[in-house]
Order: structure tokens, then sequence, then C-alpha cells
């Protein structure tokens, strides 16, 4: 089997989509404006034709080159290229100032690559032993799973829960729109047969993701980039001794990183936050941060790639996204077969062996391409934003249009664009409603199932001792900021 | 509906309580805070920024009203063209690049993915 897998990566065609898409996603990390997801949402209308394996390696490569790529234009521009990079941009850029460019950019490099590696090897060893778990879970247990999905992406990484909240609700009426219900009754159509086909989510995500992100950019287009520093000589130098000091912050920021990228709803830039203030916490020389210090570059870089392959965990075996990637990806393995599940071990345990290769081999890629991608800084962010942005444009129209034939797609594009970016003006997160898009229709259909199960009864979703068990730690993230809330000191509060 | 406890406007239900409920305490905080009512970003007293995203926007109307019946091509370069003249391109370079774009648009998704994109008034020049 596994030879089989290996067959399947290592043909010709999916090694020319992997470079290609590495390319891609280093281009799209590097250019300030463009985001991991914005890559992703624009690489599904093109992988739509493709063969399951080739289709997923575009996007596991272009969104692991895209996180990295992020730290290039962070030291050279002092703007994040992504925003997993952008915890440590005024570090990185402070390096720049210090004459250390090559140290930040090295340290990006070398340690997003042990980070992936580090995510990647807990994917492979976690995802089939839970699913060997999942097997034996009903909807009740299913119920509480997304539940606390949906709530952890609430209440864990942002600052307004109450924001957070009516994201979410939002993404839950946008799920409830068709006839796509557990009674099969049309809702919100309002007689529109494009509506009772339920809204398609790729579209919104194309809207939400890169629309949005094209309006920031336009906004403006008038704050000149400036470059901190032209040549680049080489980056690997010092390395290892950097390996050698900072083993436990490499190792922390990428179990950190990959735990934040399991949890759904929170992905790479959370990680990245996360990973950066428990550098600092933990450092012996916290004074330094902030000035130039490569410490939480290292921690902080190593977290947020790990936390991509982390988001690959409950994508797979529960169908629940870790991150805004993997909601995007959810809809991917629906299209081509691949029905994530804890059964997807089994039926397609091949094609699954094959992109945990992938993963592999896009990480260990990402050393050589990386360098290329910072020799070729220079050029890279002297593309013209004034003709980049509109070719963008025309192609998230496109690609909406792709999915459907229908124009109705570009509608989509339209409104959800603006939606994503009047809601992330006014601190409303979008996680959230993406989560609650991709899962809406899920926590629908097993509550519903198990109302009817337990006859209306909902002591019953506390009876199974998995599904209490689950239960209860949903309880708990609603009721801990809480309560924490309620008994902080009033000064900590307004903090 | 009538005989079933869990119908399907239970979901909706419970997402409109929701919503009514966290929208009363985010105008409550509002208003403690003194918060105004509208504030717009700053980037719209400026001008090409402003013309920008309303390009942005009235362009997006644009295609979804016109490519039917004005066809993929001309709706793609009339628009890019414009988008890339009012972000600050010359007319010349955005000329040839909105020309460029739309057939490496056209190669890629029309003649490799088979996308259907509408030709409208070149219809009987398709190929």
């Amino acid at each position: 089997m596994l030879f089989e897998a290996l067959a399947l990566v290592f043909d010709p065609y999916v090694l020319w989509v992997i470079l290609a898409s590495a390319a891609f996603g280093l281009f799209v990390g590097a250019v300030p404006g463009l985001t991991a997801t914005m890559a992703t949402a624009l690489l599904v209308p093109v992988t739509f034709f493709m063969e399951p394996v080739p289709a997923i390696a575009s996007i596991v490569t272009a969104t692991a080159m895209a996180i990295f790529a992020g730290d290039i234009p962070s030291c050279l521009l002092r703007m994040p290229g992504t925003p997993a990079s952008a915890a440590y941009t005024d570090e990185a850029y402070a390096m720049t100032k210090k004459g250390q460019g090559e140290l930040a950019l090295g340290a990006g490099l070398v340690f997003s690559v042990i980070g992936g590696l580090f995510g990647t090897a807990v994917l492979i060893v976690a995802a089939p032993a839970l699913a060997e778990v999942a097997l034996k879970f009903s909807s009740f247990e299913y119920f509480w799973l997304v539940t606390l999905g949906l709530l952890c992406a609430v209440f864990i990484a942002f600052a307004n829960p109450l924001k957070g909240i009516v994201s979410l609700l939002l993404g839950l009426l946008v799920a409830s729109v068709g006839l796509d219900n557990p009674a099969g009754f049309p809702r919100f159509t309002f007689g529109n047969a494009e509506l009772a086909g339920g809204l398609t989510l790729i579209p919104i995500m194309i809207g939400m993701f890169a629309v949005s992100e094209i309006i920031r950019s336009v906004s403006r287009i008038d704050e000149p980039w400036e470059m901190a520093q032209a040549q680049i000589g080489n980056v690997f130098r010092g390395m290892w001794t950097l390996t050698k000091r900072y083993r436990m912050p490499v190792l922390r920021g990428s179990a950190l990183g990959t735990a934040i990228g399991v949890l759904p709803g929170a992905g790479a830039d959370i990680a990245a936050w996360m990973s950066y203030a428990v550098s600092k916490k933990f450092s012996k020389e916290p004074e330094k941060f902030g000035t130039g210090h490569v410490e939480g570059i290292i921690e902080a870089g190593a977290s947020n790639n790990s936390a991509l392959a982390g988001a690959w965990v409950p994508a797979l075996v529960f169908g629940i996204p870790g991150d805004s990637i993997t909601a995007i990806v959810i809809g991917v393995l629906y299209i081509k077969g691949l029905n994530p599940g804890p059964s997807i071990f089994m039926t397609n345990a091949v094609a699954i062996y094959a992109i945990f290769m992938v993963f592999i081999l896009a990480n260990l890629l990402m050393l050589p391409l990386g360098i290329a991608a910072i020799k070729s800084a220079k050029q890279l962010l002297r593309a013209p934003r004034e003709l980049l942005m509109p070719v963008i444009l025309l192609f998230c129209v496109v690609g909406s249009f792709a999915i459907n034939n229908s124009i109705f797609g570009v509608v989509l594009v339209l409104v959800f664009g603006v939606v994503a970016y009047l809601m992330e003006e006014n601190g409303f997160p979008v996680a959230p409603a993406i989560l609650g898009m991709v899962l809406g229709a899920m926590l629908e259909e097993h509550f519903i199932r198990a109302m009817i199960r337990a006859d209306g009864n909902f002591i019953a979703f506390f009876e199974r001792p998995i599904a209490a068990a689950l239960g209860v730690l949903a309880l708990a993230v609603v009721s801990v900021p809480l309560v924490r809330r309620f008994f902080a000191p009033r000064a900590e509060i307004s903090r | 509906m009538p005989g079933q406890r869990f119908g399907p406007a239970w979901f909706p239900g419970l997402i409109a309580a929701g919503l009514g409920t966290c929208g009363m305490f985010l105008i409550v905080a509002g208003v403690r805070q003194g918060a105004p009512w509208l504030a717009l970003p700053d980037w719209m007293s400026r001008r090409r920024p402003s013309l920008g995203v309303a390009g942005v926007l009235g362009g997006l109307v644009f295609y979804i009203l016109a490519a039917d019946t004005l066809g993929f091509h001309i709706t793609g370069i009339v628009l890019l063209a414009s988008w890339m003249r009012i972000l600050g391109s010359s007319w010349r370079v955005a000329a040839i690049v909105a020309v460029l774009a739309t057939v490496a648009i056209h190669l890629s998704f029309y003649k490799v993915l088979r996308i259907p994109l509408p030709w409208g008034l070149l219809e009987q020049y398709a190929f």
C-alpha cells in the first residue's frame, strides 16, 4: 500500500503540480495582501478538474509555502505577507534594521520546515489513531464534537466572544439556506431556484478570503512599499547554532502550533501570536523581545507551519475544519469522493497515505525553493499591485463562475466579499462564520437525529460516556472565560 | 410544520434568537462606550483608494449584469483596463496587460478546463 501511495505521489504530473503550486504559494505568501487562505480559494476552481491526489497536493504545497513566504516581506517591508507572520513582523524588521536580515529570513525558513515536519508527524500518527475511536461515535457524540468545535472557534481565540458568536450565527444562517435540511423543506429560498440548492460554499470563500483582501489592498493602494535591505547573503549561516541553542522553543512552538491547528477555527495566525507570547514569557531574556531578537521568530515561525498540518487532523477524521484553509479543503475532499470521516483511513487509505507523503515532500521542498524565493525577494516585492489586483479579481470572477457555471457565483463573491470586509474592519472575526457555514448542516442533522432518538429528552445527550465528556468540555469552554471575566479585577477587563 | 416536534423551523429559530440577543448586547455595549453610529474609514477621503474600491465593487456589478450580453472577453478586457487605470497604471500598460491576462484566462479556463465562459457579442467568432 505504501508503494501504491508512493507511485501516486512520484508521478511526473503530480510532481509538476507540486512544483507549480509551490511557486504559486511562494508568490502569494510573499506579496502582502495575498494570503494562504486566498491561495487555497483561488486554487479550488483549478483543482476541480484534477485527480484527488494532485488536487489535494497542490493545496498542501501552496499553503505550506505561503505561510513561510509570509516571513519575507515581514523582514524586508515590515508588512506581513500573510496574517500568520503578523505576530513577529516588527521583530523581524527590527533584525533587518540591525543588519541581521539573513538571520531572520534563515530562521523563518529553517524553523518553518521543522515546524511543518513536526505537525506532519503528529498528523500521520494521531489521525488514524483518532479515527479508531471515532468509528464508534453516534449522533450524540458528533453533535457535541461539532458544538465543541464551533465554541472553540468563538471562545479560545478572540478577544470579543460576543462578536465571534454573531459571526458564527451568521455562518449557521447561511448554512440553513436551501432544501438541504433534515426535513427537506425549502428555507430562505424566496422561490429562487439558485437559493433552493443552498449557497455554494466555494464562491462564498473566494469572496470572503480573496475579494475582501483585494478591497483592503485597494483601499491602501497609495501607501508605498519600501525595502529595508536589497542584498541578501547566505541565510543558512548560524542556523545550526540556533537550532542547538533554542531546542526547547522550537519544540514548544511546534507542539503548541499543532495543538492550535487541531482546535477548530484557530489556525496558523493565532498559533503564531500565542507562540510568540509564550516564547517571551518563558525566555531567559524577555527584555530583548521587540528589539530584533531571533528567539520569538523561531518559536512562532515553527508554530504557524505546524498549525497547518495539525488542522488536517479534525478535518480528515471528523470533517470538522481545524482552520480556514481546511474549511475549504473539506469541500474539495467531498468533490473528489474522499469524504472525510473515520472510515476514510480504510476506504481511501492509499490516497490518504499519498497526502501524508505530499506533506513531507512539500516541507522538504521548502528548503531549496525557499532559498530561491528569498534570493528573488527583490523582484517578488516589486510586483506592481495596480496590475496584480485587477488580474486576481478577474480570476476570482471566473473561478466562482466555474464552480456551477452560473453567474450567481459571481453575485455570491461580491456580496460575501463586501460582508467579510465590513466584518473584519469592525472587529468581527471571519473564521467562526466559515466554520458555521461548513458545519451548519452537520450540526443540525446530528442534533435533530439525536433529539428524535432521545424523544426530546435532552438528558440523553449526556448518557453515553464519550458524549457526556465532550458535552462537559463544551460547557467548560463557554463558562471558563465567563467565570474568569466575572472574577477578574476591573482593570484587567478593560485592558 | 405540524406533526414534527423538531421540524425545519427549529434550527433557524434558534439562530434568530441568538442573533437577536447578541445584537442587543452589542447595541448596549456601543451606547455605553459612546461609539458613533457610523464611522467612515480614513481611506474614503483619499482619492485613489476610494475610487479604487468603488471601481472594484462597481466593476463586479457590471460583470454580473453585462457578461452574458457582452461576453466574457469584452467585459474582461474593459474591466481589467479600467481597474488598472484607476489604480494608477498608464493607459498603455493597462491595455496591454488587460488583453494578455484575458487571453491567458481564456486559454486556461475555456480551453484547458472547458468552462463555458459566455461569448456574448462575439458568439459568431467563437473558437
